[in-house]
């Protein structure tokens, strides 16, 4: 587990939205592109990682109670949907790392997905 | 917001109905954030609010992309949540199909948008303890949905 704060540093994130929530506790992290799958297997206290950047996503997070988003490769959502994840209190952040790396710099550092597979502290093995 | 009324043997409804507008991907998803504010200020717990936000997204993405805009209906008794999602679209022709994971007729577009991943119903049958549809050719789309809160 980690705070959205410690994420943004690992990730060199830049916080677009929601800076005020940067203390919330991360639990999993989910990355994809495709929302219907986001609202499937998603929990409370997870962290979305995404390509895209549209209104949606900031839906899928009210609807789903998803409260960080980190958008990959440098990509960049609109003001409007940055106010929309204002007003939701949702903390939105750029990274300029792709999807592989994103996912693969949290992973390491024994940040858990969905399923709660996680690496060991020594990186060695993985944790069912 | 209409009078309480009594059905199904329970004591007292609290209902309320939103317009969803048809192929708007921007404003689509409001209705169902509005339907999850209501269920909240009735004091409902986090879990409950989230099948019954994400069965109310997921059908009212539908009815954006698919069936050209609609209405959806929120109803809440002591007893459970029922959601009410219509539209008078092309409907769906093969239903058996469309309850499963994966297939899909979205458009480009759709897609882009991050849906027609061919998950929005079997969502909703996932999230809900009851779910009915009522469809036909050329007849619209009738999706109810029960979530028991007892």
């Amino acid at each position: 587990m980690a705070s959205l704060f410690q994420i943004c540093e690992w990730l060199g994130a830049e916080v677009l939205a929601g800076a005020g929530g940067l203390d919330r506790q991360v639990e999993r992290v989910c990355g994809s592109d495709l929302m219907s799958d986001v609202l499937s297997y998603s929990q409370n206290g997870v962290l979305l990682l995404t390509g895209l950047v549209n209104a949606q996503v900031i839906h899928t997070c009210e609807v789903a109670g998803i409260f960080g988003v980190v958008f990959v490769r440098g990509k960049r959502p609109l003001p409007e949907v940055v106010a929309s994840a204002e007003e939701f209190n949702i903390t939105l952040m750029a990274t300029r790392f792709s999807m592989f790396e994103s996912c693969g710099l949290l992973f390491v550092r024994g940040i858990k997905g969905l399923n709660g597979v996680g690496l060991d502290d020594r990186c060695l093995k993985v944790i069912p | 917001m209409n009078q309480p009324k009594k059905d199904d043997g329970s004591d007292s409804w609290f209902t309320e109905s939103f317009e969803i507008k048809g192929n708007d991907f921007i404003t689509a998803g409001r209705v169902s954030i509005a339907v999850k504010n209501l269920l909240k200020g009735a004091g409902l717990p986090p879990e409950i609010l989230r099948r019954a936000a994400i069965v109310a997204y997921e059908a009212e993405m539908n009815v954006v992309m698919y069936g050209g805009g609609g209405k959806c209906s929120l109803y809440l008794s002591p007893a459970m949540i029922r959601l009410l999602v219509e539209d008078q679209g092309p409907g769906i022709s093969d239903l058996k199909l469309a309850m499963q994971e994966g297939w899909s007729t979205a458009t480009p577009q759709m897609r882009e948008m991050g849906f027609g991943a061919g998950m929005g119903l079997p969502n909703i049958k996932k999230n809900a303890d009851r779910l009915k549809i009522d469809t036909a050719l050329g007849q619209g789309t009738k999706v109810q949905a029960e979530i028991d809160l007892l």
